[in-house]
């Protein structure tokens, strides 16, 4: 089957009604964007010195690296445990990647306050700082994946470049330069390959261990010190959801057939690892004895609940089902669950549990940050159609007689 | 061709666990400022003298450049009315706590950066921009800060406060000890301005004994407990007072240090960069592996067509 698989552009028009709509959100968030930098975070967010971090820290940040997580997961699938059938969806899942880790630094960009320092870092370093790891790791693995990501660009460019007027006497020698390139990236991939893998293993563990140090600041329900493990688990557990819902919307929206095999035998690896995820998030609790805190009714219990039965509960529900396993439908939907649940999850680690000594006014995020967070995200889904209509991306059947000019190697 | 691949991939493998470890090396020393001298210097604040007068705050004020009423507005007693937090513009400030019983005194208590012997604050930045000097200060370097107020997520005190309202260049602040006015021999503003010798300064040693000393001398006046002896493992300003701390809306917080779990779990994931290399060198062996089993059921695929 997957011999007449194969990535391809897809020429579509690029303007829908739904494009539109998410053009003016991606719009009104970049203006908020600029009201940011001109006049303050103060003038735009409702943080305040009791609450230091909102939204744009937990959800575009946090979650924003924990969805991105299909990159790596499939990364170790396809090439370190080398199953080839999944190669058609390492693509996809890394320009997720690219796309998710290259927000979350333009996030952490309009987050910091002195934003024009933020490579201070790369040489002020504080090893003790779980901030400084996660911070150094991502810097190096988003300058990896656009190393993974070079390959298909040589490909899209190889035997077709072609610059106009002026610049086309330097057709041949830019021609050959990627294919240099190209053959250089192809001997040294499997270096950044694994290098991805495990920058993503210390990174997503470490987001986990950043709220630790705000110790009794944090709700007892996700203050442990196992948060490191958790967050590493749920991590891996979002990787294939992520690639699954991601595969059904991509064939609905471009009318293509949804990958009916693959998003089943990823299905049937999710409950493995949520089993493990919550296995372990609820042998924490027990330990800890932290359940006494779910009698309480309020806005932390009720939101730990909906994390766990909605967010992992239900869908490790679903996708031991042999009926959801046959149908994409049904996979996406549990696919969704999870994807919630970690999102959920994210959040309430770094804003529901985040309770402070001294409060004057709750935290709930403004009409900026939302429309910023939703801004970036719109943003992140027009540069995915985008390069998916430009670069070979999606796999798609080949009639036979469309050979390439250049033969395509399995990244 | 099978070896030779082997081979470069076990050269590069080598070359880059080796470059990683050279790194590691600087990364031990990468690390700010942290002494715990032996006769550092902290403040005793004794809640039971202090009148509310504030002096405190204008005088913290002066000594920091930032803008103030005059002094005689600060005989104002209306402020007391709501708690105050410190902010960017208010490094330390005074609340008062109404007695319960008609006949007592309202307890007023002095808040500033507590100075901590472990400090969250030094081991959360990202760059390194505070430290813990000689002298006990907790200082923050303008230099080094690139706004992401992870100083004010770990502070167990809530003290750090940062300028929201500035779009360029805002600052994190905090009481830094006066360190500027300590360096030529003077005392810290507020210590300097008290009237009723709330404040003392000396070395954190001295002053605990001091304290112990009062509490015994007059079991009646203060309660047994020293805030900031052992909180979050000792902090260099300690506070004395005639009841329960908690009542005073200071947080309850155990004697274990603020960064200790966390520093703990960061140097285990990172301890000389061996479990990184090691997960990588792991998978790699997993890669070559499956790549050769790939490639050999290929090989009997071929033969058997
Ligand atoms: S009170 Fe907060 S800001 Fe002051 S030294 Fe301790 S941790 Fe740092
Ligand atoms: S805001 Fe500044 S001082 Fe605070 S943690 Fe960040 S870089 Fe360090
Ligand atoms: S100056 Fe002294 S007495 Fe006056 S409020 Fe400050 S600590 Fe209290």
């Amino acid at each position: 089957m997957s011999e007449n698989m194969k990535p391809v552009p897809l020429p579509r028009r690029y303007f829908t009604p739904t494009v539109i709509v998410i053009a003016v959100i991606a719009a009104v968030g970049l203006l908020f964007v600029l009201a940011r930098l001109i006049f303050g975070i103060g003038a735009v967010t409702n943080l305040s010195n009791e609450f230091p971090w909102g939204i744009w820290i937990g959800i575009d940040v946090a979650a924003g690296v924990a969805l991105a997580a299909g990159g790596f997961t499939t990364a170790a699938l396809g090439h370190i445990m080398h199953k080839e059938e999944y190669h058609l969806i390492t693509r996809p899942a890394l320009l997720t990647a690219m796309l998710g880790y290259t927000f979350v630094a333009v996030s952490v960009g309009i987050d910091l306050g002195r934003y024009y320092y933020i490579w201070h870092p790369l040489i002020m370093w504080n090893g003790n700082s779980a901030l400084f790891e996660v911070g150094m790791c991502v810097m190096i693995y988003l300058t990896v994946l656009y190393i993974e990501f070079l390959p298909i660009v040589t490909e899209r460019f190889i035997g077709r470049v072609n610059l106009p007027g002026f610049f086309k006497r330097f057709n041949v020698s830019l021609d050959k330069l990627l294919r240099a390139l190209d053959r250089g990236l192809d001997k040294t991939m499997f270096i950044f390959i694994i290098a991805g893998v495990v920058l993503s293993c210390l990174h997503q563990s470490s987001l986990g261990t950043l709220m630790i140090i705000a110790g009794p600041k944090m709700h007892p329900l996700w203050q442990t010190p196992i948060l490191p493990l958790l967050f590493l688990l749920s991590a891996m557990s979002v990787g294939f959801p992520m690639v699954i819902f991601e595969s059904y919307l991509t064939s609905k929206s471009f009318g293509l057939k949804p990958e009916t095999n693959i998003m089943a035998n990823l299905g049937s690896m999710v409950a493995p690892l949520l089993g493990i995820y919550l296995s372990f998030k609820l042998g924490d609790m027990v330990i800890r004895q932290t359940f006494v805190y779910l009698t309480e009714f309020n806005t932390a219990s009720v939101m730990f609940v909906i994390e766990i039965v909605i967010g992992v509960v239900v869908p490790l529900r679903l996708f031991l089902s042999p009926q959801i396993q046959k149908s994409p439908m049904g996979l996406s939907i549990a696919a969704f669950l999870v994807i919630f649940g970690v999102f959920l999850n994210r959040m309430n680690n770094f804003i529901v549990a985040y309770n402070p000594p001294y409060v004057f006014q709750s935290y709930f995020p403004s009409i900026g940050e939302i429309s910023v967070t939703a801004g970036f995200i719109a943003l992140e889904i027009l540069l995915f159609r985008a390069f998916v209509m430009i670069f070979p991306i999606v796999s798609v059947p080949q009639h036979s007689g469309t050979k390439a000019k250049f033969s395509i190697r399995s990244v | 061709m099978i070896n030779e691949s082997r081979r470069k991939f076990l050269k590069t493998s080598a070359l880059i666990g080796a470059g990683i470890t050279g790194l590691s090396t600087k990364s031990v020393k990468a690390e700010p400022k942290y002494v715990l001298d032996e006769n550092r210097m902290g403040v005793l604040i004794d809640t039971t003298v202090c009148i509310g007068c504030r002096k405190c705050e204008w005088a913290c004020k002066t000594a920091h450049d930032l803008p103030t009423q005059p002094i005689e507005s600060y005989d104002d007693r209306t402020v007391f009315e709501k708690m105050r937090r410190p902010d960017a513009k208010a490094l330390t400030v005074v609340n008062e706590y109404p007695p319960k019983e008609t006949d007592q005194f309202p307890i007023n208590v002095k808040v500033q950066c507590m100075h901590c012997d472990k400090p969250a604050c030094v081991s959360a930045c990202i760059v390194g921009a505070f430290s813990k000097e000689e002298n006990g200060s907790v200082i923050w370097d303008t230099d080094k800060c690139i706004g992401c107020r992870y100083c004010m997520v770990a502070c167990p005190f809530q003290i750090p406060a940062f300028e929201f309202e500035k779009a360029w260049h805002p600052d994190i602040r905090k009481c830094d000890f006066c360190f500027d006015r300590t360096k030529e021999g003077k005392l810290p503003a507020c210590v300097e301005i008290c009237p009723m010798e709330v404040l003392t300064y000396g070395t954190r040693k001295s002053l605990i004994e001091r304290a112990h000393q009062k509490i015994s001398l007059y079991p009646d006046r203060y309660i047994k407990h020293i805030y900031g002896e052992f909180e979050v493992g000792g902090t260099s300003w300690l506070y004395l007072a005639s009841k329960d701390f908690h009542e005073l809306q200071f947080p309850k917080l155990g004697t274990n240090t603020a960064p200790g779990v966390s520093e703990a779990i960061q140097h285990g994931i990172f301890a000389y960069f061996v479990p990184p290399v090691a997960l990588y060198a792991l998978l790699g062996g997993v890669m070559w592996i499956n790549k050769k089993k790939a490639e050999s059921n290929k090989n009997k695929e071929v033969h058997h067509e």
